[in-house]
């Protein structure tokens, strides 16, 4: 038997394993990372597994600090200067690169394991051709010759559903739109056919609309190259869409580990209960329920308690709980859940109470007198000509962010306003607030007309007219403690005396579930959620009658999100204050909402009840961002309707309808050259479209669209 | 991208404009009568009429700048108030020979004030970082005379006598230069000089590169590139270099204006005929058509530098070109 046999055996045995349907590409056992901070280690993963097989998509959800991004950090060898791994093995097809030396791991990297970034636009190096960054990666995987590389990297543009790719790959990243530059980013991923795949919350950024179709083409990229693939990410929805099982993890933990149908049909951690309650689903609305939350807050890493980790915020822990810390324990199935109490959850034996407050009382009269009113609202930004268009005497082009815009808002009731990012939804909230002075229209408050900018108006329309910012951190003055920044409205706009406003300070803290002892603490101190609670508390300060809250939700965790949202609907309902809420979320609009408003590029195509989020006819536009939206529940399977392309820039405006040039409903020339008339359903619904509304309803309700319109 | 380089130029060309009239209008409201001051101290006031007119004085100011900017573009730089000279020919020749020493001068601090902050900074905080800072900080501190006359004691009497190697035109420091030597001829008389003017450049340069590969190294591209796999060099020349250097090439565009007119210790020094020392001698004298002419050649050289800075600006930068 010579040697050449028996390696030439070797190696078929060898790669007959690896071709072996069920090896798993990547697996983690016991894996512990530490990472350095404030002159002290300390451990932001504990005890992590994981096992992924070819084109399977595993999710890791969890909310922010629970670990999930340094995980898929530490398996990629990628975790910087500050952490290190402890323990644990990382076994790539069955070899341990847990300890490989970062020369090896270069290797790797350009050929077997990549990381798709969570944002794109600074994950691109913005002085590069997007085709040479894209045929870089080729050129050092396969050693091709430079024409070579470049015509394979086109060739990837176009997997990846680009249209133009010759074109694109001439671009800079600069010269593309979020939902671009994230398939650049992918196609740069998958030119070198990794086996394994880690995405980290690679669509946070991006609009419902754009998700919807960059998650299409991550499924579809999975299923043909058999990668496997890691998914991180916080929402629930999107898990539910595209991954086959899920790790849900918690404070450095994985608390339950299970196929995602399994997960969300029968959640077995307290914790996995808690957090899939939160989730607002499309359909649910504040008068049905209050929205169920988790109270406290994670703990902190520095000094984790000797039990189990959810303990202090367990409905259902007991004294063991504090004490013993839980093992990841197996079930039959094949479930993984990290409590000691599951088999009395899993066996009915115990339920998991959560905090329960019912919904609020609905008026008997939905209709009320009307608050605001806007009319015809404009802005028009001039944008500077350039040196050369001023000598070929060409004038000054216009960007419509605002064109004419009727509204109201009725006393004690909220008005939702939908839309993609550059449809004008922030210009015209800032607008309404005065932080944008207008070009045309007028605002009136109660009958009596306001004035443009905040520096024109009286105190008493400032009073009147209060906003809530998505950022909290950016919305408060971080050299001001809490107490003063409440206080400073109170005195300025609701003239209290000093001693009075000591004494509102404290109600509207305790309206907002904080208690005293916050008055004087820095805002740099807080969570998010108890930014956004203070940055209510003193919107509410000087008793508005409006409040307008731009996104206040979208840059909090889900359970946060929830509680906040009840706050809202409760303080409005305790106030009888008005809300114009602004959000990207329409689950959440079609909570708090009671009524409707759909923008599209500077105009309003849709107004109704917030209810009509739920059911037919929708503006088509309206119809495709409701089924863009990811349901949270793996049985669900949406309506496949994608929009084409990018929103249109405002300075080049469609003609006719201005949504024609995306709509998958159009219905011919009359939706490029008419402006499509105000449709009514007689009860408080308008539609703008050419297509009559039963005609719509019934489009909708029997001929779903054919799915993936972009092939075409 | 055209459109970007005509705008700029066209910038290029109206600061050009502007400062011209400042140079001019500064020249005229300096106290002392120019005609004056030519026709002598105790001339008759004939003469000195006779000598406004043939300068042009009586004429109203915009005619006077018209004709002064009309015989600039022409080569036509009126005489010098102290030799009586055509003062064109000198200052050229005088241009030529600082612009000589400067390109030496940038062509040996670039690529070693960017190799050291390259350096620095791909050892941020530890100790290599901390020799280079001292040293190059070190060396800036100390004011050229002090290197000059150094580098005159070391290298040209100790070194060069000791070995036989070096050249031998280094020995006589620069005063062996002729206008007429080719660049290369010219090489060894020119190297000191530029070595003591690279030392008052380089702490600048080296600072500014460190600090923009440090801030460029913190950005998420440069995780993108290394997880293609590229080899650590590639990742840093090709993709952090290009995005780092922006800053660099402005304070390199504006040492050169300083290089060409402002480097009189190290002239003096090295004993070296350039722009610097000839403005040193004018001024001593009150010679106002050479000093005029200097700051209106380095004032061009300037704009000039950052002119071409703005266009590599672009070639780094492909946001720029958008022209915002």
């Amino acid at each position: 038997m010579s040697i050449l046999a028996l390696i030439h055996l070797c190696s078929e045995w060898n790669s007959c394993l690896n071709n072996k349907p069920n090896t798993p590409v990547l697996e983690v056992q016991n894996l512990y990372v530490s990472y350095h901070a404030n002159r002290q280690w300390y451990e932001a993963i504990r005890d992590f597994e994981i096992t992924v097989h070819p084109g399977q998509i595993y999710g890791v959800v969890g909310e922010s600090g629970s670990g999930k991004s340094t995980a898929i950090k530490a398996i990629i060898r990628y975790l910087g200067k500050n952490g290190k791994i402890n323990d644990g093995r990382i076994l790539l097809q069955g070899e341990d690169i847990a300890r490989k030396p970062r020369r090896y791991m270069k290797t790797l990297w350009a050929t077997r394991m990549h990381m798709l970034p969570q944002n794109p636009f600074v994950a691109l190096n913005p002085a590069i051709r997007i085709g040479e960054q894209v045929a870089e990666t080729i050129r050092v995987r396969d050693g091709l010759s430079r024409s070579q590389a470049r015509s394979k990297a086109i060739s990837m543009l176009e997997r990846v559903r680009l249209a133009d790719a010759k074109e694109i790959s001439h671009r800079y990243p600069h010269e593309l739109s979020g939902g671009m530059q994230q398939r650049i980013v992918l196609a740069m991923a998958f030119s070198a056919s990794p086996q394994i795949l880690m995405l980290d919350e690679p669509t946070t950024s991006l609009d419902v609309t754009t998700e919807a179709t960059i998650l299409d083409i991550i499924r579809d990229l999975v299923q043909t190259s058999q990668a496997g693939a890691i998914y991180v990410t916080h929402d629930l929805g999107v898990v539910a869409q595209l991954c086959e099982r899920v790790a849900v993890m918690y404070a450095g933990e994985i608390v339950e580990d299970a196929p995602v149908h399994d997960l969300y049909a029968r959640p077995l951690h307290p914790y996995t209960i808690g957090l899939i309650a939160c989730v607002p689903r499309l359909g649910q609305t504040k008068q049905q329920a209050a929205l169920r939350t988790i109270p406290g807050r994670p703990p902190s890493l520095q000094n984790r308690g000797e039990g189990c980790i959810f303990a202090p915020r367990c409905p259902v822990a007991l004294e063991k709980c504090f004490v013993k810390h839980p093992p990841l324990e197996q079930a039959d199935d094949g479930r993984k859940i990290r409590c000691h109490r599951w088999q009395e959850i899993a066996d009915g034996a115990l339920v998991v109470e959560q905090t329960f407050q019912s919904g609020l009382e609905i008026s008997e009269h939905l209709e009320r007198e009307q608050l605001l009113d806007v009319e015809d609202l404009t802005k028009h930004y001039d944008v500077p000509r350039g040196l050369l268009d001023f000598l070929q005497g060409k004038p000054a082009a216009t960007v419509k962010a605002v064109d004419g815009v009727n509204l109201g808002v009725q006393h004690g009731r909220t008005l939702g306003l939908v839309g993609e990012s550059g449809s004008g939804k922030t210009t015209l909230a800032r607008m309404i607030v005065g932080l944008i002075s207008r070009t045309g229209g007028t605002i009136e408050l109660k009958g009596q007309p306001i004035e443009s900018s905040v520096r024109q108006r009286s105190r008493d329309a400032l009073r009147q007219i209060q906003m809530v910012f998505q950022n909290p951190q950016d919305s408060l003055n971080p050299y001001l403690t809490i107490g003063q920044a409440i206080r400073r409205p109170l005195m300025k706009l609701a003239k209290h005396s000093r001693r009075e406003a000591e004494k509102e300070v404290h109600r509207l803290l305790t309206a907002v579930n904080l208690d005293d002892s916050y008055i004087n603490r820095f805002p740099a101190i807080l969570s998010g959620g108890e930014r956004q609670r203070v940055a209510i508390a003193r919107a509410f300060a000087s008793v508005p009658e409006l409040i307008v809250c731009d996104e206040p939700v979208s840059a909090l965790d889900v359970s946060v999100q929830a509680a906040v949202l009840n706050l809202l609907a409760r303080l409005q309902a305790e106030n009888d204050t008005s809300y114009l809420f602004i959000s990207h979320n329409l689950a959440v609009v079609g909570y708090l909402a009671d009524y409707l408003t759909v923008m599209y590029l500077g105009q309003i195509f849709e107004v109704g009840y917030g209810h009509d989020l739920f059911a037919p006819p929708y503006h088509p536009y309206t119809e495709a961002l409701v089924s863009a939206i990811p349901i949270p529940d793996p049985n669900y399977k949406t309506q496949h309707i994608r929009l084409n392309d990018d929103i249109p820039s405002p300075r080049n405006l469609p003609t006719g309808c201005r949504f024609h040039t995306r709509c998958p409903r159009k219905i011919g020339l009359i939706c490029e050259q008419e402006v499509p008339p105000w449709q009514d359903d007689g009860d408080g619904h308008f539609v703008r479209c050419h297509i009559p509304l039963a005609e719509l309803t019934a489009m909708q309700q029997t001929n779903p669209l054919p799915q993936n319109q972009e092939h075409a | 991208m055209l459109i970007f380089v005509l705008r700029r130029f066209f910038f290029f060309l109206i600061t050009l404009a502007f400062t011209s009239v400042l140079i001019f209008l500064l020249t005229r409201v300096l106290p002392g009568d120019v005609a004056r001051i030519k026709a002598g101290r105790d001339a008759p006031q004939e003469a000195v009429e006779q000598v406004r007119q043939d300068l042009g004085l009586d004429q109203p100011l915009p005619v006077q700048y018209f004709n002064w900017v009309t015989n600039l573009v022409q080569g036509d730089w009126g005489d010098s108030f102290t030799t009586n000279t055509p003062i064109y020919p000198d200052v050229r020749q005088r241009l030529e020979n600082s612009g000589r020493l400067a390109f030496l001068t940038l062509l040996i601090a670039i690529p070693i004030s960017l190799l050291l902050g390259i350096i620095a900074a791909l050892n941020e905080g530890n100790l290599v970082d901390g020799l280079i800072s001292i040293l190059t900080l070190g060396v800036v501190s100390l004011p050229e005379f002090v290197t000059g006359i150094f580098l005159i004691n070391t290298v040209a009497f100790k070194w060069a006598k000791k070995w036989d190697w070096l050249p031998y035109e280094l020995r006589g420091s620069a005063s062996g230069f002729k206008p007429e030597m080719s660049f290369t001829e010219s090489l060894p008389y020119l190297t000191l000089p530029a070595i003591a003017a690279t030392f008052v450049l380089l702490a600048y340069v080296t600072r500014l590169t460190r600090a923009g590969v440090i801030e460029e190294l913190k950005r998420d591209y440069v995780r993108t590139a290394e997880l293609k796999g590229l080899p650590y060099p590639i990742v840093i020349v090709r993709h952090v270099l290009r995005n780092a250097l922006s800053p660099t090439v402005t304070v390199i565009a504006i040492s050169l204006g300083w290089l060409i007119s402002g480097l009189v210790v190290v002239e003096a020094v090295f004993n070296y005929k350039g722009l610097g020392s000839l403005l040193i001698f004018a001024v001593e004298n009150r010679d106002l058509p050479i000093i005029q002419s200097i700051v209106m050649v380095t004032v061009s050289v300037i704009l000039l530098a950052n002119f071409l800075a703005d266009l590599m600006y672009a070639v780094l930068n492909p946001r720029v070109r958008l022209g915002k």
